[in-house]
């Protein structure tokens, strides 16, 4: 059936403009390199005509199921939830709409496939493209369109002009140059390394429960126990700043272990009683980590598996993470809730350019 | 039953059988010799005393005789009713085998043993009590601020959807799509394993409640979207959609670029 019949040259003309549609004749082809290969439905009168019924049960089946994803939207209420194995709970409206138009859609497409694939001609063609490079008389055209312009605007003649409009175009950059200058001159109170290595943490400030924001007693806190705090007034600030940069800088952990198992600290007297304050952003790329595991004392970085020992100073025992997670040395006031004695004693979160190497 | 027969051939299974073997010959044994069933009620003498029996047949030879721990088990003093009744109710302990942490099986003692062990735990330290039903009663709580304090408190290893996820060396938080409130509960007041410890002073019940109440709702929630795909966000969804939608689409462009035979 499917035999290969070499094309004849001499019969490739006819095609060559690229718009024949003439059906392809029994071993014709155009282009006498190209082998021609016949389908089954180019010789067989019988599988012609089932790809014939084929597409058109594509089409009919699509108007199908048009038909039943307009029944479904208006049959299944839309909180209906179904069991289908695989997908599991899910909602059946959503699943049949979704079945029958994307069926719809697609059977139109499957179908013109296939009618193009099986019954229009499929002979090869070759489509003469005209030169790239344009006509003598359009080049003309153009320069002479050109010469017309200088001579009209009058560009050579008005010296006053072209050298005014030169010097407007030399100084148009200025401002972009300008606005630009904070890359190598920081303002007054906007230096960046003050702003990164300072927190909203001074003396005294009073940590409070992330979430809740209510002062914690050293008591509250069971040996094993974790919180997220922040310090006291942070939601005005946050509301003053029109950001959340104090929460990102200021974010804490409190955890507390037996004292005796604590082997190190960035500060002599740092903890209160075993409960130990640390930076909740991680020193590598920034994440906030919360990852606490109490029996090895273990601070578990989720993006990149940075690992701090709290119990050691806050050591980086794995990951990517290059410095200590910063301690925050803690105290009680005269009321009995946890303060912070002093900001951090380095910057918090990841490096930054203008950085002490430390 | 999948699930078990997937699992028949695992090596522990052997050590979990005879260890249930072994449990159900003394229990019978017991149950037989001791005629009086532990019909008494929560904390007493008698309670207490068939606990401390289970607890010397069960979880001795890691705890030590007087629960003072040793080098294969914590010490258990001051651990409470509501650490014993987690652990022991959810099948994680006693200890199938020793590993990175204990998984959560089919509980091998039932309600009963596990209250007397609960008994004889508290009866050797005041620690966390098992919740009341009131401090489980979560009906009125508010899911959008348990969602909140959720994601402070519990994401960062459970997943913001609760799906759980892996922690150091082997160890993982579990999944949450099963726990009932009860456990929610003791495993934030016991802090068991590597989970720190919520205590009801730095989050009062209250807050456990409205807690409780968004990982319920996690649990009902169905997935009108479709497949949830683990529910754990863009690294599953950008799979599926690189593997399995871009493959159909390329399978697609081969069948329309192949010539019809």
């Amino acid at each position: 059936m499917n035999e290969i019949i070499p094309g004849s040259g001499a019969n490739g003309e006819a095609a060559r403009d690229g718009h024949s549609s003439a059906p392809a004749k029994l071993g014709y082809s155009p282009v006498a390199e190209i082998p021609h290969r016949l389908r089954v439905t180019d010789t067989d009168p019988k599988a012609a005509r089932r790809a014939e019924r084929q597409v058109a049960g594509m089409f009919t089946l699509s108007m199908v199921f048009v038909m039943l994803s307009v029944i479904a939207y208006v049959l299944i209420d839309k909180y209906t939830v179904v069991y289908i194995p695989v997908l599991g709970d899910v909602g059946a409206s959503n699943v049949v709409l979704g079945f029958t138009f994307g069926m719809a859609v697609l059977l139109i497409g499957a179908g013109a496939i296939q009618w193009a694939k099986k019954l229009m001609p499929d002979v090869e063609v070759v489509q003469e493209r005209h030169d790239m490079v344009s006509e003598k008389e359009d080049d003309n055209l153009a320069a002479a369109n050109y010469e017309r312009g200088k001579e009209e605007s009058g560009f050579a003649r008005y010296k006053m002009i072209r050298r005014s409009l030169i010097g407007a175009m030399v100084l148009l950059p200025i401002p972009i140059i300008v606005v630009l200058r904070d890359l190598w001159i920081t303002p007054p109170g906007e230096n960046p390394t003050e702003i990164l290595s300072t927190t909203m943490w001074t003396k005294g400030k009073r940590i409070v429960s992330d979430g809740t924001y209510m002062p914690i007693r050293p008591e509250d806190l069971p040996i094993g126990g974790l919180v997220s705090a922040l310090p006291e007034g942070i939601l005005e600030v946050q509301e003053e700043e029109h950001n959340l940069n104090a929460r990102g800088k200021a974010a804490i952990i409190l955890v507390r272990m037996d004292p005796e198992q604590i082997r190190s600290q960035q500060g002599e007297g740092w903890d209160y009683n075993g409960i130990l304050a640390y930076s909740k952003i991680c020193t590598h790329v920034g994440c906030p980590i919360a990852l606490y595991e109490q029996r090895t004392h273990h601070l578990l970085c989720p993006c990149h598996q940075s690992t701090f020992d709290l119990a050691d100073s806050g050591t980086v025992i794995y990951g990517p993470a290059a410095r200590d997670m910063p301690q925050l040395p803690i105290s009680v006031d005269e009321e009995g809730y946890l303060i912070a004695t002093q900001d951090f004693a380095v910057p918090v979160g990841p490096s930054f350019w203008e950085r002490d190497k430390a | 039953m999948k699930f078990l027969t997937a699992r028949r051939r695992n090596p522990f299974v052997a050590v979990l059988l005879l260890v249930a073997a072994l449990g159900a010959v003394g229990f019978t044994f017991s149950a037989v010799s001791n005629i009086e069933p532990a019909q008494a009620s929560l904390g007493s003498q008698t309670q207490v005393e068939d606990g401390k029996k289970l607890y010397l047949e069960g979880c001795s030879s890691c705890h030590g005789l007087d629960a003072q721990g040793a080098m294969s088990g914590p010490s258990l003093i001051g651990v409470g009713a509501a650490a014993v009744h987690f652990q022991v109710s959810t099948g994680r302990m006693p200890l199938a085998a020793p590993g990175a942490q204990a998984t959560a099986k089919e509980p091998i003692y039932d309600v009963e043993e596990v209250a007397a062990m609960s008994a004889y735990i508290s009866s050797l330290a005041p620690g966390p009590a098992i919740p009341t039903a009131e401090d489980l009663d979560y009906s009125d709580a508010d899911i959008a601020e348990g969602g909140v304090l959720f994601r402070i408190n519990c994401a960062q290893c459970h997943q913001a959807a609760g799906q759980g996820g892996a922690l150091t060396q082997g160890k993982y938080a579990p999944n949450l799509m099963q726990a009932t409130p009860q456990e929610i509960y003791e495993a934030m007041v016991s802090g068991p394993q590597s989970m720190p410890v919520f205590s009801n002073e730095t989050l009062p019940v209250k807050d456990k409640q409205t807690v409780t109440a968004y990982i319920m709702a996690l649990q009902e929630s169905p997935n009108p979207g479709g497949l949830s795909l683990g529910r754990i966000g863009p690294v599953t969804e950008g799979l599926f959609m690189w593997v399995a939608v871009f493959g159909a689409f390329i399978g697609a462009a081969v069948w329309i670029g192949i010539k019809a035979r």
